[in-house]
């Protein structure tokens, strides 16, 4: 493992290991997510859902990972 | 009869381009469980549905969500930012939002504190104009102010939702003039949000001549949820009816139905 490959990330607040090269579809099928059910935010930025297999990511980043629930 | 059933099918309402033939939009939070909310979301004939936008459970995935029990190609989402207190965190939830369903119509709501949680309107304003500027279109619940409202929809907001009591209070509708002021200026559907506690209270909005009604709690809340939407459907409707039919005149003294005429002696 390279040291690119270390590092921590923040998955929903949570410290997550990044054990090594890492897409956003590779995480959400890591959680055990159904990428069309959820949405990404990436460091504040929204990942589009055609970019999830292309967006790799980087010790420190800050992922939000959302759905929709009942509301009023 | 063919007729009336004509004119009903051709009353509909139209937000942002989208035309419903309901008039009720109902919350989807509250209920026991998601089967709950399935059915008594059937039982209220709502087209338009309000949501959350939260973080997914990580240590739970597989758990059911919201759109396996009510399904968005069915029921028009409209994303909410419950829980947002600055507009930045408003534009993030929705964004999010935009890009888990794939539209762009939304619910604003920025709340101020328990236990009232009154619409803060410095906040709303701040958010709406961050949001219309992002391309959202925004249906913004508000105070029942005349001035905030038509300076919403100065902004360009697509609809106008003053509280009619405090959200989940089930207090009724307790401030039906100024309600009634809002909707006589805007030019954008005025919708009822929050405050709604039983059929009547649905009823005397639509009376008012609200174009629509926005409520959760008193349906989720009510001992028969179902039961309880099935009424707030017929409450919607009769009071749609009537505002179309144009009430009587109130008067002080009695105005007998009887003819008075041809009375035996």
């Amino acid at each position: 493992m390279n040291d690119a490959g270390m590092g921590m990330i923040t998955v929903n607040g949570e410290a997550r290991p990044l054990d090594g090269p890492m897409t956003v579809a590779g995480l959400l099928a890591a959680i055990g997510l159904d990428g069309r059910k959820v949405a990404v935010e990436r460091n504040e930025a929204i990942v589009p859902r055609s970019e999830y297999a292309a967006t790799r990511l980087e010790p420190g980043d800050s992922l939000e990972i959302v759905h929709f629930i009942g509301g009023g | 009869m063919d007729q009336v059933v004509s004119a009903d099918m051709d009353d509909t309402w139209t937000v942002a381009g989208r035309s419903f033939r309901s008039r009720l939009v109902v919350g989807t939070g509250r209920y026991k469980d998601l089967e709950e909310t399935a059915a008594a979301i059937e039982a209220s004939g709502a087209e338009m549905v309000t949501v959350a936008v939260r973080r997914v459970n990580l240590s739970d995935p597989k758990a059911p969500m919201l759109q396996d029990f009510v399904d968005p190609k069915k029921y028009t989402y409209l994303p909410n930012t419950a829980g947002c207190h600055t507009a930045n965190e408003a534009v993030r939830t929705l964004r999010l939002a935009r890009e888990a369903g794939g539209w762009n119509l939304v619910k604003l709501e920025v709340l101020g504190p328990p236990p009232h949680l009154y619409p803060d309107m410095p906040g709303t304003f701040e958010a709406a104009e961050a949001l219309i500027k992002d391309g959202f279109e925004v249906m913004v619940y508000c105070a029942d102010d005349p001035l905030a409202a038509h300076r919403l929809e100065q902004m360009g907001c697509v609809a106008i939702m003053p509280l009619g009591a405090p959200i989940g209070s089930g207090l009724g509708i307790q401030n039906p003039a100024m309600l009634s002021l809002i909707i006589e200026q805007a030019k954008v559907p005025v919708l009822v949000d929050a405050g709604v506690g039983t059929a009547s209270d649905a009823a005397i909005g639509m009376e008012l001549g609200c174009d629509a009604v926005l409520l959760n709690s008193a349906i989720a809340h009510a001992r028969e949820p179902v039961l309880m939407a099935r009424a707030m459907k017929a409450a919607v409707e009769a009071g749609r009816f009537a505002y179309r039919a144009g009430r009587m005149p109130r008067r002080m003294g009695a105005d007998p139905s009887s003819p008075l005429g041809g009375l035996i002696r």
